[in-house]
């Protein structure tokens, strides 16, 4: 396996997706990861110097709204789905230092 | 004739003309649900209430004339990741395992406005992240055809719904060939339009340049009307098309004369299955003789297309599914501390596979990879796509197999990944290059399992794919008599 | 020997754009409302949902850039700004890091060089970007948790970030002061830093004066008033110089400035890994902003502050302290404008602005953007004087209800019934009242001591409730001793 992805690469992914894996899953995802990029690395045989990176497939620009209102207040339905909510708000646990 | 039995169109006819009524409709799905969900288990949820209310409201209004179009009255099942209001919508994930949506998909609503009916949400591959259905939080889904094999993915439920008659028709959503995939496992019929062809709004998102929404249907008349309905400009989805040309029905025409077809080499190399190559090929045969100017052709780059695919879609994905994070809705993680709580709501929501697919995404784009892995694929995209240019320079249509194989037994794919996602080789790069796609059925292997006609067409040119497709559909069936 | 220092700053403004609607969803601005009462399902990110761009950011982030003469990205992009945070319901904020709007500008502002003689200096504009504004997190400390209010979440804003080309507090507030201006002209933004209309990061580094390279730097968040950029600058520069001089190292870092503690604080944390995964945001199209539409935008630039100087100093006949104060606010300067064109003379207009306006605004701790009276008001209060309806001490008062509630005068003075006694029989009986009721101050008068008549116009005008003219009052007194 070329791509060899160490304790703290898999720790650090994990804090950019907020994802905690137990260390059976850690040990799973270095061996997935580093085949999906050995995989991935197959595109390094292409010479794609001077090819403009594709993001969207077709030329479309210029997709705008006007700007005038047309939302009324929706907060009942916006509320609906909360897993915690006060005073019309959303409830999240607050950030302790760390 | 029974009931059942009708397609879609059929059917809308039959109850137009006073035959039938939407609820006997409704009766025959709900009595097939009866007899064979609990074996394939098709669904996630089933709203029998719903769909009795709605089917009360669309027989006045076909009463009083005001549905005409070919879908009124048919009962539809939609894949479980387009937002259905007050009914649930969850993705085949824990992490939204409670979330009702408060709002319909763009393509939901138009179906409903053209007079089908809702009857429930089917089961998928976790946030459509699959090929097989057996990623599904809510349990796995069997194929109808062999109930030891799986419906393929991630719509396994809307092919097998399709496939075992529990609707008339069904919605789902395609990324790298998850409606056209579980379509041929199935043995039914199931399109990828153009990119931005039907509006994306409340579908969602997996990998937001990939995704299309499109039918899966018992044939391809019924496959035609549906787009008809679905496809269409939407102000709320700023990559959604103008086109002048959705009367797609118009397309069913039994000719293919003088409609040039190529048929890539490379897809039928080392990994696909004889008996597929042979249906395939038999099928490619019947087109010529009825007029089509069938040749083979090198399409290029296609071992490329599926390193690209997973690097694009893994990344979009890891921000696409950045907002499940336990405070909005879906679930939550009881801690009592922000991003603790962020990471175990997360960890806990999502499944293994969407997991898997998080980090790779998250990583390819973190500081230091993102040019020399999203920008690369994101380069060699281009290049899949001028393939296909140069390729549709020369032919109206490409003609290929679907996937290498007909539907694994399960369990057997989720062992090893890299071996599951090669499994998309063929329908990978019509997402990348966002061209149109659809997989009719041509035949059944040794086993009995279904095989699948994949027909690529040219940006807009679903009309070709119609034509090449409903001309097929009738010579295949002709043969087998 | 002591050594010297020299701070090096830039600047990271943020500025919510006078949008009526939001920048990717029909939901109002506004300020107030309840709670959420401002949100759809894109700007609380609900599953599917999906942004439209709304045309007028892109026409103010133009107009913002031409001012600041910059050069337009004719081809421009939204990116995702991948981090986890309440306030940011979709996790990513949808902003512009590879092609912003505009890049390369400058501003110029008055400063002193090293010698203390007056300057201007070119303050340069390294690039300007649109983005989405985040919603608003109320901490609960009693209850261990925060409340999230999503009403401001989606409102647009431009960030425009200098080059690092200040040396001292008083250039980062003049350049402030200038953008501030420049926006409110254009009426972009009102640009108020109290309610975050307008918001400040500093970037300060120091080194020793006459060193080529930066120090390392770090970013001062949390600035809501001028006073507190000052100080917040103060006490960076010399909290960094204190570390140098101890052979300590900068750390580069964001810190948070506590205005009351008059002090800043890291902002570090584990899960806080600022690595922002930018990537094109696919669910966008490009904006193409052609030859055409800039040119339109550019000649519909209003008058800025250099021309409406020249011009008031050319047509109306003011003192340029007047001038200054007047141009200082684009809002005044529209009310002195609109006044005199309801008939009102320049003169006169200014004289309420420069004092009673003037007063008033410092009396409540408001800037001239708040003045809230309309011009047609101020300049039939003007004419009421004129016409001496009322006299100026009542003038005052009406003024003051004006500027409190905006009343129409005329109305009001006859409401209350303040206009002036004109009738010369009540006037006169009132003056034989004073005159007969002090006759010390009568007796006063006529052995010579002029002053004594002040005190009974004073008498006088007490009696009448002020509804009378003093000079009047002083020429009956005269007349009848």
């Amino acid at each position: 396996m070329a791509n060899i992805i160490d304790d703290a690469t898999i720790e650090y992914v994990g804090i950019l997706a907020k994802l905690e894996l137990t260390d059976e899953e850690k040990e799973q995802a270095k061996k997935d990861m580093g085949s999906m990029l050995d995989y991935i690395d197959k595109l390094g045989e292409l010479d794609t110097t001077g090819v403009e990176p594709m993001s969207h497939v077709f030329p479309v620009q210029n997709v705008f709204r006007e700007d005038v209102v047309t939302n009324g207040d929706a907060r009942e339905q916006i509320l609906a789905n909360a897993p915690e909510e006060k005073d019309g708000m959303f409830v999240v646990p607050q950030t302790f230092p760390g | 004739m029974k009931i059942a039995d009708y397609t879609a169109v059929e059917l809308s006819e039959q109850i137009k003309q006073g035959r039938v009524t939407v609820k006997e409709a409704l009766d025959a799905v709900f009595e097939q649900i009866d007899c064979t969900e609990e074996a394939i288990h098709c669904y996630v949820t089933i709203d029998r209430e719903r769909a009795y209310r709605q089917a009360q409201e669309v027989q006045k209004k076909i009463d009083a004339g005001e549905l005409t179009g070919p879908l009124a009255g048919v009962p539809f099942a939609i894949k479980d990741n387009l937002c259905t209001e007050g009914m649930l919508t969850t993705c085949s994930s824990k992490i939204l395992e409670n979330f009702v949506p408060t709002y319909s998909a763009e393509a939901v609503k138009r179906l409903e406005a053209a007079g089908a009916v809702v009857i429930g949400k089917t089961n998928m591959d976790e946030f459509a992240m699959g090929s097989t259905t057996e990623t599904s939080y809510f349990g796995i889904t069997r194929n109808p055809r062999n109930t030891e094999h799986v419906p393929g993915g991630s719509s396994g439920g809307s092919a097998a719904a399709v496939a075992a008659g529990e609707c008339f028709a069904a919605l789902g959503s395609d990324t790298g060939g998850s409606i056209r995939q579980p379509a041929s496992y199935c043995g039914v019929v199931g399109m990828k339009p153009t990119y931005g062809t039907v509006s994306r709004y409340g579908l969602i998102a997996y990998g937001s340049s990939l995704d299309q929404i499109g039918p899966l249907t018992k044939d391809v008349r019924d496959c035609a009307a549906i787009l008809e309905v679905i496809a269409g400009e939407d102000k709320k989805d700023s990559t959604s098309m103008k086109r002048e040309d959705t009367n797609f029905t118009e397309a069913l025409v039994d000719d293919v004369k003088g409609m040039r077809i190529g048929i890539p080499r490379d897809y039928f190399g080392e990994g696909l299955d004889p008996e597929v190559k042979q249906a395939v090929l038999a099928a490619a045969k019947v087109l010529e003789e009825r007029g089509a100017l069938v040749e083979e052709f090198d399409l290029s780059l296609v071992e490329y297309a599926i390193p690209t695919y997973y690097t694009i879609a893994a990344a979009e994905a890891s921000s696409n599914l950045e907002r499940f994070d336990g405070v909005k809705y879906g679930y939550r993680a009881p801690v009592d501390d922000l991003h603790p709580m962020y990471k175990k709501t997360r960890s806990e929501g999502f499944g293994a596979e969407v997991k898997r697919r998080i980090m790779l995404g998250s990583f390819v784009l973190s500081s230091g990879y993102y040019d020399a892995y999203y920008l690369k694929a994101l380069r060699v995209k281009a290049l899949i796509k001028k393939a296909f240019d140069e390729a549709f320079a020369k032919y109206d249509v490409i003609l290929g197999p679907v996937a290498p194989t007909t539907a694994p037994r399960l369990g057997e794919s989720l062992a090893d990944p890299i071996k599951m996602y090669l499994g998309d080789i063929y329908t990978i790069s019509v997402n990348l290059a966002g061209l149109p796609g659809i997989s009719i059925p041509c035949g059944t292997d040794s086993k009995g399992l279904p095989i699948g006609l994949q027909l690529i067409g040219d940006c807009f040119r679903e009309k070709n794919l119609i034509r090449a497709a409903f001309t097929a559909e009738k010579a295949l069936q002709e043969e087998r008599r | 020997m002591a050594k010297e220092y020299e701070t090096v700053i830039g600047l990271e403004v943020h500025v919510e754009l006078a949008t009526k609607t939001k920048i990717f969803c029909g939901c109002s601005t506004q300020f107030g409302g309840a709670p959420n009462s401002h949100t759809c399902p894109v700007c609380t990110g609900m599953p599917g949902s999906l942004p439209v761009l709304n045309k007028q950011v892109v026409e103010y982030a133009v107009a913002v850039g031409l001012a600041a003469n910059c050069k337009i990205t004719q081809y421009c992009k939204f990116d995702r700004k991948n981090y986890f945070y309440p306030d940011n319901p979709q996790n990513y904020q949808i902003s512009q890091l590879y092609l912003p709007i505009c890049r390369d500008g400058y501003v110029e502002i008055e400063t002193t060089d090293e010698s203390g003689e007056a300057c201007s200096k070119k303050i340069g504009i390294h690039e300007i970007h649109m983005e989405e504004d985040a919603g608003k997190l109320i901490h609960d400390d009693w209850e261990g948790c925060a409340l999230v209010d999503y009403n401001r979440s989606g409102v647009p804003l431009i960030e425009i970030v200098s080059e690092p080309d200040m040396r001292s507090a008083d250039e980062v507030i003049a350049y402030l002061e200038k953008l501030r201006l420049l926006i409110q002209y254009l009426g972009a933004s009102d640009c108020k830093l109290q309610e975050g209309s307008m918001r400040a990061d500093v970037n300060l580094s120091v080194r020793e004066r006459g060193a080529r390279e930066f120090g390392t730097r770090t970013e001062m968040k949390n600035l809501n008033s001028f006073r507190s950029i000052a100080r917040a600058i103060e006490g960076e520069r010399q909290r960094q110089i204190d570390l140098l001089e101890s052979g300590e190292a900068v750390i580069q870092e964001t810190r948070r400035w506590d205005d009351a503690r008059e002090t800043s604080y890291a902002m570090r944390s584990k899960e806080d890994a600022q690595d922002y995964r930018y990537f094109p945001d696919p669910d966008l199209v490009p904006v193409y902003i052609d030859d055409a539409w800039i040119e339109r935008i550019r000649n519909s630039q209003p008058e800025f502050r250099e021309a409406k100087r020249k011009r008031y100093r050319e047509e109306y006949d003011i003192p340029d302290y007047d001038i200054e104060i007047i141009t200082g606010s684009k809002h005044m300067a529209d009310i002195f404008e609109a006044t005199i064109a309801c008939g009102a003379a320049p003169k006169k207009v200014s004289n309420w602005l420069m004092v009673e306006t003037l007063r008033l605004l410092k009396e409540r701790e408001e800037d001239p953007e708040d003045i809230a009276f309309s011009p047609e008001h101020l300049a039939k209060l003007i004419r009421l004087t004129e016409e001496k309806v009322i006299n100026s001490t009542v003038a005052k008062e009406v003024f003051e209800e004006m500027f409190r509630a905006d009343i129409d005068p005329e109305e009001y003075v006859t409401e209350k019934g303040l206009k002036m006694v004109s009738d010369d029989g009540a006037l006169r009986s009132v003056v034989e009242e004073v005159i007969a009721a002090n006759p010390q101050s009568v007796e006063d008068y006529r052995n010579g001591k002029e002053k004594a008549i002040g005190f009974l116009v004073g008498q006088t005008m007490k009696a009448m409730k002020g509804k009378a003219d003093p000079g009047t009052v002083n020429a009956l007194l005269k007349e009848l001793l």
